[in-house]
């Protein structure tokens, strides 16, 4: 059977994609912040997952406004890296497990949450940039990739409280689907960041502290954090931190926090990081 | 419109509401045509044309030529869509926040590296 075995979380800014991509991972100013990742690039060795279910969101890259699904499920075989006008990131295409993703998609909406289905779409840095933290810069990816979207860009995105049962519904789909897969499940956005209007840069430690304590150990707490305390306290663009609860709702109620970083600055936001095994 | 958005009250922050979207919705699609090279060539070439391609009105098109984000968020503008417009200006994302908070690149630069905008001040206390 299929199995979620753990969990990682991490912010996925677009300039930490342009710093690998560029060779300027070990430059003061990010050298730090790679620093933070070391411990996962060792520990993904190890755990050696076969698939990837990971949340993420797109930034007005593959939907428009013409399509604004609030849940999105990739289903098909492929997903190149999607060109956000200034061509696509030098990494490899994503692939794909149709069959696991199908299954999770049927299941979950069974269970009466109603995923989209997507089989054609180009992923942008959300996905790309947490892969290449945890990855580094293969020739290929190691493992399958179930893209799982997220609208957090036209308000509102999806409550806490959704995401975080969502979470609970992919792992009972996961765990039904017969074939022996070692799964893991990602959460990335976030943590506090605003892009935009004068608040710009507004960056909140004791917010993104309190959050990765939380998430770890009050998760279910955490999840009726309102959508105004996210804008409010962690800036426009933080309520992207939903997504992460998506990830620790497919997670055991107890889990043993492996790593915790956190590192401000990143361009105008805030990095956080956690590696979540099940107990 | 709706009457209850409370997230109308936090300081410096234009929230991508439907309200906004409808606004917005032409100036945003227009952004996403930039994600095309030679949209962008074109677009280059003769502003004003290319925006008079698109059913926006002559204020927003008026914002994208100043590059006065705040005012195109306010006109409906989302961040992640106007992002196209400076990307195809090869100005990172830093730069442009910065032009939204009245500082200078090297003051928000020092800003972030500093660690940010503090919440104090710049958060609604009242109720919700």
């Amino acid at each position: 059977m299929a199995k979620i075995t753990a969990g990682v979380a991490t912010s996925h800014v677009p300039a930490i994609g342009a710093a690998i991509d560029n060779g300027k991972t070990q430059e003061p100013y990010w050298q730090p912040l790679f620093k933070g990742y070391d411990y996962v690039k060792q520990w993904v060795k190890q755990q050696k997952p076969d698939v990837v279910i990971l949340v993420y969101n797109d930034h007005a890259s593959a939907f428009d406004l013409n399509f604004v699904p609030t849940f999105a499920i990739g289903c098909g075989a492929e997903f190149k890296p999607a060109d956000e006008g200034w061509g696509p990131r030098p990494v490899p295409n994503v692939m794909g497990h149709p069959q696991l993703a199908s299954h999770i998609a049927q299941s979950v909406i069974q269970d009466d949450f109603d995923l989209t289905v997507v089989n054609t779409i180009d992923v942008d840095h959300g996905l790309t940039v947490p892969l290449s933290l945890v990855f580094g810069q293969p020739e290929a990816w190691p493992c399958k990739v179930i893209p799982v979207a997220v609208n957090v860009v036209l308000y509102p995105a999806p409550s806490g409280r959704r995401c975080y049962n969502l979470g609970k519904a992919i792992r009972k789909a996961v765990e039904s689907f017969d074939q022996d897969l070692n799964v893991q499940i990602w959460g990335t956005g976030g943590m506090s960041h605003q892009l935009q209007g004068p608040r710009a840069g507004l960056i909140n430690k004791e917010f993104d502290n309190a959050f990765l304590d939380r998430i770890v150990d009050d998760a279910e707490g955490l999840s009726q954090m309102a959508h105004f305390d996210y804008l409010n306290q962690a800036g426009s663009e933080g309520i992207e931190l939903v997504m992460w609860l998506i990830m620790r709702g497919a997670l055991n109620d107890k889990v043993e926090l492996k790593q915790r970083f956190y590192h401000v600055p990143a361009s105008n936001t805030a990095v956080g990081h956690l590696v979540l095994e099940n107990k | 419109m709706p009457s209850n958005k409370p997230y109308k009250n936090i300081p410096g922050t234009t929230v991508f509401d439907a309200d906004m979207a409808s606004i917005g919705f032409h100036l945003n699609q227009f952004c996403m045509s930039l994600m095309k090279a030679p949209n962008r060539e074109r677009f280059k070439q003769d502003q004003q044309a290319y925006l008079d391609e698109w059913p926006m009105t002559e204020e927003q098109k008026q914002a994208v030529i100043a590059r006065d984000y705040n005012h195109m968020m306010s006109l409906g503008g989302n961040i992640y869509f106007l992002a196209k417009i400076f990307s195809s200006d090869g100005i990172s994302f830093q730069d442009a926040a910065s032009t939204m908070t009245g500082m200078t690149l090297p003051e928000y630069a020092q800003m972030m590296l500093d660690g940010g905008r503090t919440p104090q001040g710049n958060m609604y206390e009242g109720d919700k």
